[in-house]
C-alpha cells in the first residue's frame, strides 16, 4: 500500500492544511447542493478541481485513477434511469422485452454521478497534497473533536500494518497454491474459495482485534487516560485567509450559476 | 547426484531500490539440511520468496530441474513448501482441518485422498488429535507444527523455513528442531539460531547485504567466530 501524498513543493502543497481541508470540505458541500441537471456549474465546477490537480503537479492521471474510488456511490444511483418520475418511456429489446426508462431519472444520474465523482477528486487531491500529519493537526485546530481525530490517525497508521498482514497471508496462500505432480486439475470450486477466504478476513478481523488491545495497553502504560495533548493554534496568516475567503466566494458563485440554470 | 535447487546470477531489488539479492549462486543437493544465516536485512527471506516465486528478480533458479517461470509455477509450489515466519500468516481456516487441507483440495484430490493426508502430516508432527482445533487458539510452538504440517499435506521435496525456532520456548524450540531432524525433506532454513544450526544442519550458506559471503560446513563456519563477527551474527 502507497501513501496517497505526493512530495513536491507546488503552490498548492504550500497552502496551510486548515485552509485546504476547509476549502475542500466548502467545495464538496456547495458542489452537491447545486441542483441536479446544472450542467454549465458542473463544467465549472469539476474545471476548477481540475485547474488545482494540475497547480498541484500531482499527476493529473493519479488524481484521475484514485477518484475511481466513486464508482460504487455512482452504481447505486443507477436505478434512477429506470424507475425516475415521469414522463416514462419505454424501448423494446430482444425478445419483446419492454425496458422502462425516465429521462428525468437519467438527467439525475448523470448529477450524482458527476457530483460524486468530482467530490472524489476533491477529497482525493487534499489527500495528495497535505502530509497526513498536518490534515490531523488541522483537523484538531478545526476543533473537531480530539477523539474524532485520535481514531483517523490511529486507523491511518494500522492500515498499513494490517495492509502488511493481507499482503503476507496471501503469499502464504499463494505458496500452497500448487499443482500436484502428474495432475493438471486445481483451483477447487468456487465455494471452497470462497469458504478459504471468508476464512481469511475472519482470522483477520481477530488478529486486529487482538491486535487493538494490545495497543490500547501500550498506550495505557505510556500514561494514556483519552485526552491527548493538545497544540497550540496558530492563526491562519493574512494570505492563506485571504486565498480562503476567495475561494469560498467563487464557490459560492458557482453555486449560484448552479441554482439559475439547475432544473 | 543432481542438485535439486539450483540458483545462478539472481539478483533483486525492492520497488523502493534497496538491492536484496546480489548475484547469487547456489546448489543444493537432494536430502541436505542447509542453514540461511545472515543478520536483518541480509536478504535470507527475500531468498526464500524466490524459491517459489512468491519474488521473482533476474537470474535463474531450477527446482528439481524444473525451471521457475509463470508456466512451471504451480508445479514448483507442489514441491517445495514455504513455511512462514509468522504461523498467524499462514494458518487462515477455522480449523487446523481446513488448513491442512487447503493444498490438496486446491490441488484437486477426492475427499477421502485429502483427510488422508492430513491425517498423515498430522501425525508427522506429532499433532494428531488437533484436526478440529481453531488454529488461532494454539501456542506459538502448536502454531508452528501445524504450518509445517499445512505444507507436509502437500508432500513436497523441500521445505523452506523463515526463522522456524523465533518466539519459542526452550521446550517447543527443542521439540521443532527435533521434529525438523526427523524430517527426510531436503531443508533450506533462514535463521538466526546458531545453536539449531549446529544441531540440525550440515552445510551453512552465510548472507551479507543480499551477498553470499560464506557456504560450506556448519562446523567450520560456526567455528569462525571473526567471520560470524564481521556478519552481524554474534
Amino acid at each position: 500500500m502507497r501513501e496517497l501524498y505526493t512530495h513536491n513543493l507546488s503552490v498548492i502543497h504550500r497552502i496551510d492544511a486548515r485552509t485546504k481541508a476547509i476549502f475542500a470540505l466548502a467545495f464538496i458541500i456547495f458542489l452537491n447542493l447545486t441542483p441536479s441537471g446544472a450542467w454549465p456549474a458542473y463544467i465549472l465546477f469539476t474545471t476548477l478541481i481540475c485547474s488545482l490537480a494540475l497547480l498541484s503537479r500531482s499527476g493529473m492521471s493519479l488524481i484521475l485513477k484514485r477518484s475511481l474510488l466513486a464508482l460504487p456511490f455512482v452504481l447505486a444511483a443507477l436505478p434512477l434511469i429506470f424507475a425516475g418520475p415521469a414522463p416514462q418511456g419505454q424501448v423494446t429489446v430482444l425478445n419483446g422485452l419492454q425496458i422502462t426508462y425516465s429521462m428525468e431519472g437519467l438527467s439525475r444520474f448523470a448529477s450524482i454521478a458527476i457530483k460524486s465523482w468530482v467530490s472524489v477528486m476533491a477529497a482525493v487531491l487534499l489527500a495528495a497534497t497535505t502530509r497526513f500529519p498536518d490534515l490531523l493537526l488541522a483537523l484538531e485546530q478545526l476543533r473537531i473533536p480530539q477523539l474524532f481525530v485520535a481514531i483517523i490517525g490511529l486507523m491511518w497508521r494500522y492500515l498499513f500494518v494490517i495492509s502488511d498482514e493481507v499482503t503476507r497471508m496471501l503469499r502464504a496462500r499463494a505458496s500452497r497454491s500448487a499443482i500436484a505432480p502428474g495432475s493438471s486439475h486445481t483451483g477447487g470450486t468456487l465455494l471452497w474459495r470462497a469458504r478459504v477466504t471468508g476464512g481469511m478476513a475472519g482470522s483477520l478481523f481477530l488478529r486486529s482485534i487482538e491486535r487493538s488491545d494490545r495497543v490500547y495497553a501500550a498506550m495505557l502504560s505510556r500514561g494514556y487516560t483519552g485526552e491527548l495533548p493538545s497544540y497550540e493554534t496558530i492563526p491562519l496568516s493574512t494570505k492563506d485567509m485571504l486565498t480562503l475567503v476567495l475561494g469560498i466566494l467563487l464557490l459560492v458563485l458557482l453555486w449560484a450559476l448552479g441554482v439559475l440554470t439547475g432544473g | 547426484m543432481e542438485p535439486i535447487i539450483e540458483i545462478s546470477n539472481l539478483s533483486f531489488s525492492y520497488p523502493d531500490g534497496k538491492q536484496a539479492l546480489d548475484d547469487i549462486h547456489l546448489q543444493v543437493l537432494p536430502g541436505e539440511k542447509v542453514a540461511l544465516v545472515g543478520a536483518n536485512g541480509a536478504g535470507k527471506s527475500t531468498l526464500l520468496y524466490h524459491l517459489n516465486g512468491i519474488f521473482s528478480g533476474c537470474g535463474k533458479v531450477s527446482i528439481d530441474n524444473l525451471e521457475l517461470n509463470k508456466h512451471n509455477l504451480a508445479k514448483i509450489r507442489a514441491l517445495i513448501g514455504v513455511v512462514f515466519q509468522n504461523p498467524d500468516d499462514q494458518l487462515f481456516s477455522p480449523t487446523v482441518f481446513e488448513d491442512i487441507a487447503y493444498g490438496p483440495i486446491y490441488q484437486g484430490f477426492d475427499r477421502i485422498t485429502v483427510q488422508k493426508k492430513v491425517e498423515q502430516a498430522l501425525k508427522a508432527v506429532h499433532m494428531d488429535d488437533y484436526a478440529g482445533r481453531n488454529p488461532y487458539h494454539l501456542s506459538s510452538g502448536e502454531k508452528k507444527r501445524i504450518s509445517i504440517a499445512t505444507v507436509l499435506s502437500m508432500q513436497p521435496k523441500i521445505l523452506a523455513l523463515d526463522e522456524p525456532t523465533a518466539g519459542l520456548d526452550p521446550r517447543a524450540r527443542r521439540e521443532l528442531i527435533e521434529l525438523l531432524f526427523e524430517l527426510s525433506q531436503t531443508m533450506l532454513i533462514a535463521t538466526h539460531d546458531l545453536d539449531m544450526v549446529k544441531k540440525l544442519t550440515t552445510r551453512t550458506i552465510l548472507l551479507n547485504r543480499g551477498k553470499i559471503a560464506a557456504d560450506g560446513p556448519s562446523v567450520s563456519i560456526l567455528r569462525n567466530e571473526d567471520l560470524l563477527k564481521v556478519n552481524g551474527l554474534i
